[in-house]
């Protein structure tokens, strides 16, 4: 296996379990996304994207980070593609490399008020980092 | 009745209210919450991806020390709720992930665990009708606005508490206790949740929206049931308090203590 696109894009559907080519391309996933106006791309681009292999610009794309994991397009979805299995595969894809965590425990401190719950800083560190 | 109970990281911590009042209002309804032994941190969000297998782990041990003694595994926190009963429901259907993840542990486990959260424990099992004849100080029609956020509804096909996108289950507890609850278009949407660490902007726009809609539909008290949606709302300037609903439903049951 090499780091092909194809190789890739087989990877992130592979880890994701969703089947990009079921998308109808409504659009209700982004219309639904609370962090829409945060994301460079948006939910139902990450599916045709990933379908096309045009995969680059999403592994550099800080929407990436924007995804509040509300789980409302996969609730929404009415053709059950779950595109946020997909903006995960494809965080893990980037994430997942060596010396690549978007957040280090050590950026924490300053980050944090004294109400901050720990179960913000647990869900962070699951999101941004390995 | 007597079940297992994870209460995760929070409720040891900034969260301890929600634990305290769980316990308190459990011991008046006969329920006993048998702690999980050394249970550890959920994780705060569920990964959805199939091969994440460690980062699931503590959620799997948990399950099964649950299903070992045949005991209903309770939590009350939204989030570890929803990372635990994801977690079963891919250790029931995903075959692969359930494989690897037996590499793992010490005893087979098939997802055999019954996963409740605390309001499916009382609206199920206990029943409201049971709680309402409880109630000893009522709520004497208070507005109380039910936010259930993402995660305890979300994804309605593995979570299975309520209609996802009209839920009654927290509005009947209300209902329960003599309050009057408020319905507002809001109420499942999300707080914003971890970005608060790194957008605190973006978790403000979500928050303002849950609070403001809240207010405006005539409420005098938001109720939830997840450390991250009480901060956020609070941090963001809400006009209304926000406490936990275990809160509301110790004082109603006359245990929780005055400040
Ligand atoms: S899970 Fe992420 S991508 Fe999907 S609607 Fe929520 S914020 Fe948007
Ligand atoms: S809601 Fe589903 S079908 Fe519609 S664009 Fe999004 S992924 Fe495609």
């Amino acid at each position: 296996m090499n780091n092909s696109t194809e190789n890739l894009q087989k990877e992130i559907i592979r880890s994701s379990g969703v089947n990009p080519k079921k998308c109808m391309r409504c659009g209700k996933c982004s219309a639904t996304c609370p962090a829409y106006d945060e994301m460079e791309y948006h939910p139902h681009q990450f599916v045709y994207m990933v379908e096309n292999g045009d995969i680059q610009p999403l592994l550099e794309s800080k929407s990436l980070f924007q995804c509040l994991t509300c789980f409302a397009c996969i609730e929404r979805c009415p053709r059950g593609v779950e595109p946020a299995k997909l903006v995960e595969a494809v965080r893990l894809a980037v994430i997942r490399k060596q010396g690549a965590n978007h957040l280090k425990a050590d950026d924490i401190p300053a980050l944090l008020d004294e109400d901050m719950p720990q179960q913000a800083i647990v869900s962070a560190l699951r999101k941004y980092s390995k | 009745m007597k079940v297992s109970y994870f209460p995760g990281c929070t409720l040891k911590t900034k969260a301890k209210q929600l634990d305290k009042y769980t316990r308190k209002s459990a011991e008046v309804l006969d329920i006993t919450l048998e702690e999980i032994e050394n249970w550890q941190c959920c994780g705060g969000v569920f990964t959805t991806a199939r091969d994440e297998i460690a980062t699931k782990l503590s959620s799997v041990r948990a399950l099964s020390e649950a299903a070992k003694k045949d005991q209903i595994l309770v939590s009350v926190c939204s989030a570890c709720h929803n990372v635990i009963k994801q977690t079963n429901n891919a250790m029931q259907t995903d075959d692969e992930f359930n494989f690897r993840v037996n590499q793992y542990i010490d005893e087979e486990y098939n997802g055999e665990a019954k996963v409740m959260h605390f309001l499916e424990l009382l609206r199920d099992e206990v029943g409201f009708d049971k709680v309402a004849e409880k109630v000893k100080k009522s709520l004497e029609g208070k507005k109380v606005a039910a936010y259930y956020g993402c995660l305890l509804l979300r994804p309605s096909s593995v979570m299975q508490m309520d209609d996802p996108e009209n839920p009654t289950i927290i509005e009947d507890l209300i209902s329960a206790l003599g309050g009057e609850p408020v319905i507002y278009p809001y109420r499942n949407e999300c707080c914003g949740g971890y970005i608060a660490l790194e957008n605190p902007e973006s978790a403000k726009a979500r928050s303002n929206k849950v609070t403001d809609s809240a207010a405006k539909s005539g409420a005098e008290i938001i109720v939830t049931a997840c450390p991250l949606c009480k901060y956020n709302l609070e941090k963001n300037g809400s006009e209304i308090p926000v406490v936990y609903f275990t809160e509301l439903l110790a004082e109603a049951l006359g245990v929780k203590e005055e400040n």
